[in-house]
């Protein structure tokens, strides 16, 4: 016998709102070095313990520390910084360019730099990402133009995309960078599909799929993850859990999981947990699932726990949802500080040397701007034609096209 | 020349295809070892291997959205949706992302790619095995929508729509696929083994995509249709003693205005014809473009004959199909304005 009970619906809310005090003192982080380090071929059930816990290398000292350390040279390490700064950089000054009307719309990374900008150091060309809006650090490691994503940003006839798009939503076939869809988890699945091609075809190049803790919701998450794991394709599938998905919190989506990288073990597929602001363990990690699609092993899970210190976009304020020291309370730190932390403690790096880089860096984005804004901006003209606004919906324009381009003019 | 079904001719098609380009792919849900549950793809696994032809989980997101991920790659996926009706889980991937991956990436990345998907009713397979979602795709931009009627145009359509550079949806008349049904659901059974249509080409042709079909002319009034209800409307006419010309659309996008346009024009009065639901249908297209392009011609209101706009129901099923019955009342008002 048992006693019954109505059904109340469990609505998740996270702990702290406007007004609360931050605290993240009862947020288990595990110690830098503390996580072990699998062989990539060893059996997925064999690793459970990886998706509960945070893979960390960098320790407070700034060490590298522990058996996912050593990934990178300094040489590296010191370019790594230096995209982590030239990302914030041009993150600066776009946010101040919308703001001053030159752009409709921006979304800016701060605090998430060190994952798509060291991710992109395990790659190599021809493989593919398949990313969402907040890892532009994949063109900047790429040595992609800034002037042309300044261009797209501003919709004006320098952009590569024909002023088709929101700004941020680039795309690079050449520097491995897939068209942004906006519609949230659709590229999950396409990235899995991508990498069955190159299996299909016999070609060694993989695939990496990007989505938010808030759309791992999506049907796509859970397609992405049924084929993945059904034809085991050379894929990685990166998770950023930056705890905030516009004003809902990580929990919404996580539901009762534990952690969104255990959502991988339903499917047989080895989660890795890491840190997402920490330079060298999101390396050690994205190349630890490099070597397994490298090795034929098949696809790898990957949550960065990291934190959205700014808003979801230029038209979003977190003060209306969540504390605003928040972001300085949170416990994995700022990524760039980190880096350089490291890199000074290693002796390759100085204040003097950081403050003058932040100094050119920001002069180089800068003359990017002079040069991306004498083309134009949104609402300055030379935007791209209308003519423009026809082309490419389908290789060859039907007759329906062609009358109503007529209609308009051109 | 060899006698076909619509199935052999969807089989055949495939073959060609994968024979000649070897990006060419086939997956969906019970494609490979069974060759599908209406064995459109019966032995391709076995004659091109699983990598080329293989199941999929019933997902239908899924496949779309792999597919799609395939296509940007290099691939020429060519995927089964088990039924039209079962489309709509993957309806996001068709729409947001497939048509219009070339657009928003400026041609950088495209989607070559085929859905075929059988579609319609009169097999008794009620509301989830009966749906004709055409205008869902003909409303999108970057989408083709191709059905055929015969087997000869099946094969031709299908190898076009697999060659054609962006993606096309490609619609099977289910109740036609093993013979020419006119709509009138009690008599016998017809095959397209004595059936002109039925003789399909070895080898590789194609029908070009956007180009209608004439399948009979007359001088009094255009009836326009696609799919099933070309020979519903052909055994309509015959027993009318109306001369109508006949036009099987056969691609609805790119849609083939000029040949309709001709038509009209020469016969002054119009009805358009489908079995998928009346408003906002497919139909409504045609007769906007009709009276735009046509009014000084027209002898009378351009007239739709349509599935009612309820679900497809069972028991009622041949209550709810446009039948020869309503068809011939349609050409007697027409005539008649």
């Amino acid at each position: 016998m048992f006693k019954e009970r109505t059904p109340r619906l469990h609505v998740p809310e996270p702990e702290l709102r406007p007004g609360d005090e931050p605290d993240f003192s009862h947020v288990d982080i595990p110690l830098a070095g503390a996580v072990r380090r699998p062989d990539p071929g060893e059996n997925p059930e064999e690793m459970r313990d990886l998706a509960f816990s945070i893979i960390r290398v960098l320790n407070r000292k700034g060490q590298a520390v522990g058996p996912w350390a050593d990934t990178l040279s300094g040489g590296e390490l010191l370019e790594g910084l230096r995209h982590m700064m030239t990302l914030r950089a041009y993150d600066t000054r776009m946010m101040t360019a919308q703001r001053q009307g030159k752009s409709s719309f921006y979304m800016q990374h701060l605090g998430e730099e060190a994952i798509s900008c060291s991710f992109h150091k395990a790659l190599r060309k021809g493989d593919m990402n398949f990313p969402t809006y907040r890892q532009a650090g994949l063109l900047i490691a790429s040595g992609y133009p800034m002037v042309k994503m300044m261009c797209q940003v501003y919709s004006n006839d320098g952009d590569p995309v024909r002023g088709r798009q929101l700004p941020v939503f680039y795309s690079s076939k050449e520097h491995g960078f897939f068209s942004i869809s906006g519609n949230l988890a659709t590229q999950y699945v396409q990235a899995v599909g991508w990498a069955m091609a190159a299996a299909i075809k016999g070609e060694r190049k993989l695939s990496a799929a990007w989505i938010g803790d808030g759309s791992t919701a999506e049907s796509d998450f859970h397609g992405a993850l049924v084929f993945a794991s059904t034809y085991k394709p050379p894929v990685i599938l990166n998770i950023v859990n930056n705890q905030w998905a516009i004003s809902t919190f990580q929990g919404i989506a996580r539901g009762g999981a534990g952690t969104f990288a255990a959502r991988a073990h339903g499917f047989g597929l080895p989660a890795l947990r890491v840190d997402g602001n920490d330079y060298l363990a999101v390396h050690a990690a994205a190349q630890w699932a490099v070597e397994r699609a490298r090795r034929d092993l098949g696809p790898t899970l990957i949550e960065y726990v990291t934190y959205r210190a700014g808003g979801h976009s230029t038209s979003d304020d977190p003060a209306a949802y969540r504390p605003k020291e928040e972001g300085n309370a949170w416990p994995l730190g700022d990524p760039i500080l980190r880096l350089k932390a490291h890199l000074i403690h290693k002796g390759l790096w100085s204040e003097e040397r950081h403050t003058q880089a932040e100094a050119e860096i920001m002069d180089a984005v800068t003359a990017a701007q002079k040069e991306a804004e004498a083309i134009g901006t949104l609402h300055s003209g030379n935007r791209p034609s209308p003519r423009d606004m026809f082309e490419d919906v389908y290789a060859e324009m039907p007759p329906h096209l062609v009358r109503q381009r007529h209609e308009v003019g051109y | 020349m060899a006698r076909m079904t619509m199935i052999e001719a969807i089989r055949d098609a495939h073959a060609v295809a994968m024979g000649k380009d070897p990006d060419v792919v086939v997956m969906g849900e019970d494609v490979g070892y069974f060759g599908g549950v209406f064995r459109c793809t019966a032995d391709l696994q076995k004659t091109f291997g699983v990598e080329r032809c293989f199941d999929t989980p019933i997902s239908e997101l899924g496949i779309i959205g792999t597919a799609v991920g395939m296509a940007a790659y290099g691939l020429k996926p060519c995927v089964e949706i088990q039924f039209a009706d079962y489309m709509y889980p993957a309806y996001d991937q068709i729409v947001s992302e497939a048509a219009r991956l070339r657009y928003r990436s400026a041609g950088e990345f495209t989607c070559p790619m085929v859905v075929r998907m059988p579609t319609g009713g009169g097999i008794f397979g009620a509301q989830t095995h009966s749906q004709s979602p055409e205008a869902l795709f003909t409303h999108v931009a970057g989408l083709k929508t191709v059905v055929p009627s015969n087997p000869q145009d099946t094969k031709g359509l299908l190898l076009a729509s697999i060659a054609d550079p962006d993606p096309v949806i490609f619609l099977e008349p289910k109740r036609l696929y093993n013979g020419p049904f006119d709509g009138h659901f009690d008599r016998p059974s017809k095959s397209w083994n004595k059936h002109d249509l039925g003789e399909v080409a070895p080898g590789y042709y194609e029908v070009p995509l956007g180009k209608a079909n004439v399948v009979r002319e007359g001088s009094a009034a255009t009836l326009i249709t696609y799919g099933t209800m070309v020979h519903v409307a052909l055994a309509a006419v015959e027993e009318s003693d109306v001369d109508v010309e006949v036009i099987d659309l056969r691609t609805l996008l790119p849609l083939d205005l000029e040949t309709l346009v001709a038509s009209v024009t020469k016969t002054g009065r119009c009805i358009v014809l489908h079995e998928a639901t009346l408003t906002s249908g497919y139909g409504a297209e045609i007769t906007s473009l009709i009276q735009a392009e046509c009014f000084y011609s027209l002898e009378a209101p351009v007239l739709r004959v349509a599935g009612w706009d309820t679900p497809y129901p069972h028991a009622q099923e041949w209550d709810y199909f446009p039948g020869p019955a309503r068809v011939k009342r349609a050409i007697t008002t027409v005539m008649e304005a």
